[in-house]
Parts: C-alpha cells; sequence; structure tokens
C-alpha cells in the first residue's frame, strides 16, 4: 500500500514545489476526500434501498438503528461538502497562479470537467433521502431544463423518466451517483495526476538557478501526511457535531417555504430571480464556462511565470476589479427586487427580451464603460485582462451564492440572516 | 542576385502522386474502420437499453376520481383533493374547474390562500387567480387543469389527462 502511495511522486522534487503555500496541498485533499468519499459511499450502500416507498424509511433506519449509521452518513455528506469547496479552491490557486498555461492546457480542461462531476455527484446525492428537501430542490432544478427551447420538454421528461419525480428518477439518480460518475472521477483524476508528473510536477517560480532538487521522502510526504491528519480531523469533528440534514419524508403535494436549491445552486437560483430561466440557466452559465475553458488557448506572450495574480498590476487591478463586481451586483439584485422590474416596466415585450437580452445589454454597457475607463487607461496585458475578467466573475458568483444562501427568506423575498 | 538564381536552379522535390496502399495500412485502416463500428454498434445498444426500459408517462384516461355532487361545493370556494394533485375550484358564476396543484414556473406545490383569494406558490411567489390565470410573475401560464365530467350532478374529474394552456377561457369551465 505505502509503495503504491509512493509511486504517485516522483522519487525528487524540486525544493520550491513543497513549499506549502504553494498549493496549499488543495489537489492532495481533493484526492484524499475523493477516497473518503468511496469508503463511506461503500458502506452507506448497505442500506440505502433506492425506491420512493422505503429510501427514506432506510435513512431513518441507519440513523436510528444502526451503530455509527449517522456518523457515517455525515462523514459522507460533509466529505461531499468539503470536495466540492476545495475543488473550487484548488480552480482558483490554478487560476491565479497561471499554472493552465501551455502543456498545462489539457489539464485545466480536465480540472473543468471533475469541478462539474463533483456538483454532478452533490447534485444525483441531494436526491437520495427521498425528503422534503431534496424532493423540490430537484423538481425545481430539473423543470428549468423545461424551459430550453425546442427540446427543453423533452430532455427533462428524459432525464427524471416521467413528468414528475419517480421512482425511475430515483433509480438513474442512484445509479449515476454510485457508479457512472464515480467511475468517471476516478479515471479523469487518475490522468489528472498525472499529467501534473508530465508537466513536471507543481508550476514553480521561475528563478535563474538551477532548482534544489530534494527526496520525496521524507521532505514531501512528511507534510503530505500532516495535511491529512488535519483534514481528517477537521471532518470528524463536523461529522461529530453537525448532522447531515434530513427532513420529512417527500410530500408532493406541499411544498416548503421557501424552497431553496443546494447551496452550490444558490447562485444559479439568484440569478433565475432576476433574469428569464433561458438567460439564467443557459446562456450565462453556458458563457461562463466557455470563457473558462477558453483561458489557456488565448496565446499569450509572455511565459508562465508562476508568480500569484502574475504582477503588482495584475494585483491592484484584481482588487478593484473585484470591488467595482460586488459593488455593481449588491447593487444590481437591490435594484432589479425593488425598483427596476423589467417584466413589469416593459410588459408588452416577450419575456426573453425584457427580463433576458434587455438587462444583459444593459450589463454589457457597465462592463464596457469599466473597461473603457479604468482597465484600458493602465494598461493591462492579455493575461492580467483575462485575469480581470475572471475575478469579475468570481466576484459576482460569490455575492450571489451568498445572497440566496444567506439574504433569501420567506417567499424568497430579501432579508437578513438573522430573519431567515 | 546570386540567392534569387539559387533559387530557379533548385529541383523541384517530386512527391508521388499516388499514395501506395501497403499491406500495413491497409490493415491499420481495416481495424480502426471496424473499431469505429462497434463503438457505434455499443452507443446504439446502450441508448436503446436506456431508454426503451424507462416507464412512460402514457396518459391513462379514465382514472376517473369522483370528487362529490355540485351544489356541495359554494360558489367562490376552493376544496383541495390532495390524493388526486388538484384543487376543484368553483367559480363566482357556478362553473367547476379542477387546478393542477402545480405551478407553471417551476413546479412547486400551490396552496389556496382563502384570505387573499388567490393561489401563491412558496418557492418564487408566483400568484394565481381561482381560475387559475396568473397574479403575479414569475410564473407565465395559467394553471393546467383536469377535465371534468359531471353528470347526474355528480362531479367526476379525469386526472389521467392534464391539459396545458396560456390563459384563462370561458369554455374550460363545466356546468351542473
Ligand atoms: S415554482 Fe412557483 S413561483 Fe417558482
Amino acid at each position: 500500500m505505502g509503495s503504491v502511495f509512493l509511486h504517485l511522486h516522483p522519487k525528487r522534487v524540486t525544493e520550491a514545489s513543497v513549499q506549502f503555500n504553494r498549493t496549499f496541498g488543495l489537489g492532495g485533499m481533493a484526492a484524499l476526500l475523493i477516497v473518503i468519499q468511496i469508503i463511506t459511499g461503500v458502506l452507506l450502500r448497505f442500506y440505502y434501498a433506492p425506491y420512493p416507498a422505503e429510501a427514506y424509511n432506510s435513512i431513518l433506519f441507519l440513523k436510528n438503528q444502526v451503530l455509527f449509521g449517522q456518523f457515517i452518513r455525515n462523514i459522507h455528506y460533509w466529505s461531499g461538502v468539503f470536495l466540492l469547496m476545495i475543488a473550487f479552491l484548488h480552480f482558483i490557486r490554478v487560476f491565479f497562479t497561471g499554472a493552465y498555461r501551455d502543456i498545462r492546457n489539457i489539464n485545466w480542461l480536465l480540472g473543468l470537467v471533475l469541478l462539474i462531476l463533483v456538483v454532478l455527484l452533490n447534485f444525483t446525492g441531494y436526491l437520495l433521502p427521498w425528503d422534503q428537501l431534496a424532493y423540490w430542490a430537484i423538481t425545481v432544478s430539473t423543470n428549468i431544463i423545461g424551459y430550453l427551447p425546442f427540446a427543453g420538454e423533452t430532455l427533462r421528461t428524459m432525464i427524471i423518466g416521467g413528468k414528475e419525480l419517480n421512482a425511475s428518477t430515483l433509480q438513474s439518480f442512484y445509479a449515476f451517483h454510485t457508479a457512472v460518475f464515480p467511475l468517471l472521477l476516478l479515471l479523469i483524476v487518475t490522468y489528472h495526476f498525472w499529467r501534473v508528473r508530465k508537466a513536471g510536477g507543481i508550476l514553480t517560480q521561475h528563478t535563474s538557478e538551477e532548482p534544489v532538487m530534494i527526496p520525496v521522502v521524507p521532505n514531501l510526504v512528511f507534510k503530505e501526511v500532516i495535511v491529512a491528519l488535519v483534514l481528517v480531523a477537521a471532518l470528524f469533528t463536523f461529522a461529530v457535531f453537525f448532522n447531515a440534514p434530513l427532513l420529512e419524508k417527500a410530500n408532493p403535494t406541499f411544498s416548503m417555504n421557501p424552497t431553496k436549491a443546494p447551496w452550490y445552486f444558490a447562485g444559479v437560483q439568484e440569478l433565475l430571480i432576476h433574469f428569464n430561466p433561458l438567460f439564467a440557466a443557459f446562456i450565462i452559465p453556458f458563457g461562463v464556462l466557455s470563457f473558462l475553458a477558453l483561458i489557456p488557448f488565448l496565446q499569450y506572450q509572455e511565459l508562465p511565470n508562476g508568480i500569484w495574480f502574475i504582477s503588482e498590476k495584475g494585483q491592484h487591478s484584481a482588487k478593484s476589479t473585484a470591488k467595482f463586481s460586488a459593488v455593481l451586483t449588491i447593487i444590481c439584485i437591490v435594484l432589479n427586487q425593488y425598483i427596476l422590474k423589467f417584466e413589469i416596466l416593459l410588459s408588452p415585450l416577450p419575456a426573453f427580451v425584457s427580463n433576458g437580452i434587455v438587462p444583459l445589454l444593459i450589463l454589457f454597457l457597465l462592463l464596457t464603460v469599466f473597461y473603457r475607463f479604468y482597465l484600458k487607461p493602465i494598461k493591462l496585458n492579455k493575461e492580467e485582462l483575462v485575469q480581470a475578467a475572471f475575478v469579475f466573475i468570481l466576484t459576482a458568483f460569490i455575492i450571489l451564492t451568498l445572497t440566496g444562501i444567506f439574504f433569501r427568506g420567506k417567499d424568497m423575498e430579501l432579508t437578513f440572516p438573522w430573519n431567515i | 542576385m546570386k540567392k534569387t538564381q539559387d533559387k530557379r536552379v533548385q529541383p523541384k522535390v517530386k512527391s508521388s502522386p499516388l499514395k501506395v496502399f501497403n499491406r500495413r495500412d491497409f490493415f491499420n485502416t481495416v481495424w480502426k474502420g471496424l473499431g469505429l463500428l462497434a463503438a457505434f454498434e455499443m452507443a446504439g445498444i446502450f441508448t436503446a437499453y436506456l431508454f426503451s426500459g424507462k416507464r412512460k408517462s402514457i396518459p391513462e384516461p379514465g382514472q376517473l376520481i369522483e370528487a362529490g355532487l355540485a351544489e356541495s361545493f359554494a360558489p367562490n370556494s376552493v376544496t383541495p383533493f390532495m390524493g388526486g394533485r388538484f384543487y376543484l375550484a368553483r367559480q363566482k358564476d357556478g362553473g367547476f374547474i379542477a387546478l393542477s396543484l402545480r405551478c407553471t414556473h417551476l413546479g412547486c406545490s400551490i396552496a389556496w390562500e382563502e384570505k387573499q383569494n388567490r393561489f401563491i406558490c412558496p418557492c418564487h411567489s408566483s400568484a394565481f387567480a381561482i381560475n387559475g390565470e396568473v397574479l403575479n410573475p414569475p410564473a407565465s401560464r395559467a394553471l393546467d387543469f383536469y377535465p371534468v365530467m359531471i353528470d347526474n350532478g355528480l362531479i367526476k374529474v379525469d386526472i389521467g389527462t392534464l391539459k396545458e394552456r396560456n390563459s384563462f377561457r370561458k369554455d374550460q369551465l363545466q356546468y351542473a
């Protein structure tokens, strides 16, 4: 076992690449969490019954009758949450150190696919307990698919296997959650790691001196073991003190108020309140994903230097873009909620124009102004410009997500967190 | 000057016009073709396998629910039938309509609010009138409904056939 583990590493690595603050050990943590997910997931399968009539009761049985049942379920739940967060942080780290370019471009794409897979795993797992939370969150999210033009309704019926959530939805989500997605994840993760090695290890800052090579044992492995132990300790603490949520059994005739999407979709749900579904759930997310996928292929002049935020100028422009984006997003949310209701103001127009094209155009206009009067005068190079765009999207996404989680109460109206 | 001359003198490299297929190339192509064919077949089999078994939502007409006698419902009243997943709504003029529970925005279950005289969706606060018409966005379509049949004063609702509509029309009502 030990030697298998060691084979993931080369014999010697550069001294700079084992610095903790180079990577924060995020990729390694994600790998460990995947292992924990698989172990606890397999354990859960011994008790779980994937049928609407029995699923909920099997979870109750697990909670109340099985020794450590609740604990194993909690670990599975929290390691899923941790995995998504850590994968996300890893993605941000890789972007801001520029470790996506040249030979690493394919790995950036693989990383994006992995991130999406982790979201899908979380999402399919969400339905399995068949409680109120699961039932309505999945109902709302799958209904969004129905708004796709032309094939939307057919696609939705295909995914959930009927007009409403039913036994075959549960069964296929179960198959995806416990077989299809985990297998894909394992295959791609392995390749992902292999490509890091092929690219010559972790991207470090360029120096003129010959890098100092040090043996992996004990230098790197020692640090990895510490990170792993701390992570496992944190996870267990969470699992002891915070139970994975479980509400009443799913009741198709009664919706909770409010019905919120799972937290990683809270941003998209917030967008749905402001934009026509076609824009909120397809055009905008698809645009963002295509931008992310294109990032490594934009032909940069300079070589990647492995410096956080590229340069001094990069740092400054990133900071002010983040501020601009945060303020703009908050203003837009509040304005649209209370004053500028495009659907009503422009009511003769079809909904996807009044509440899709129009607000999007206004946003683009504001962005152009920001570019023209701030970004352009300070003369950024292409890399720094791409970074500014990334920062803008990232900040807006975080603000939207936080709003959805903490500032939406009864009837999905805006409130303060202490009133929820 | 000299350079240009050199260029002119350079002999043209003759590339063989005919690409000769040797045996190895030939077999390689055949294998690739066969592999592709096999992949397609597999994909076909998988899709057929996965989608033919899905329980299709074939409307089952004749799933009738007896809701009761027409005179037992007051005009301008709403009675929930949770087992059949509909509200039986009697309009002011005495007409009946069986409204689906599903909000037309994203499918949450609506609730009848007696005091406000409207259906309210808890998810994104769409509101609907007693005849199913939209009173408040984000929903943009009137509530779906099930056909109502009244024979000898007895109300029956066909919950096998869901009817979709954009807005309310008078002929969607049934009278005793
Ligand atoms: S589902 Fe009813 S308002 Fe959105």
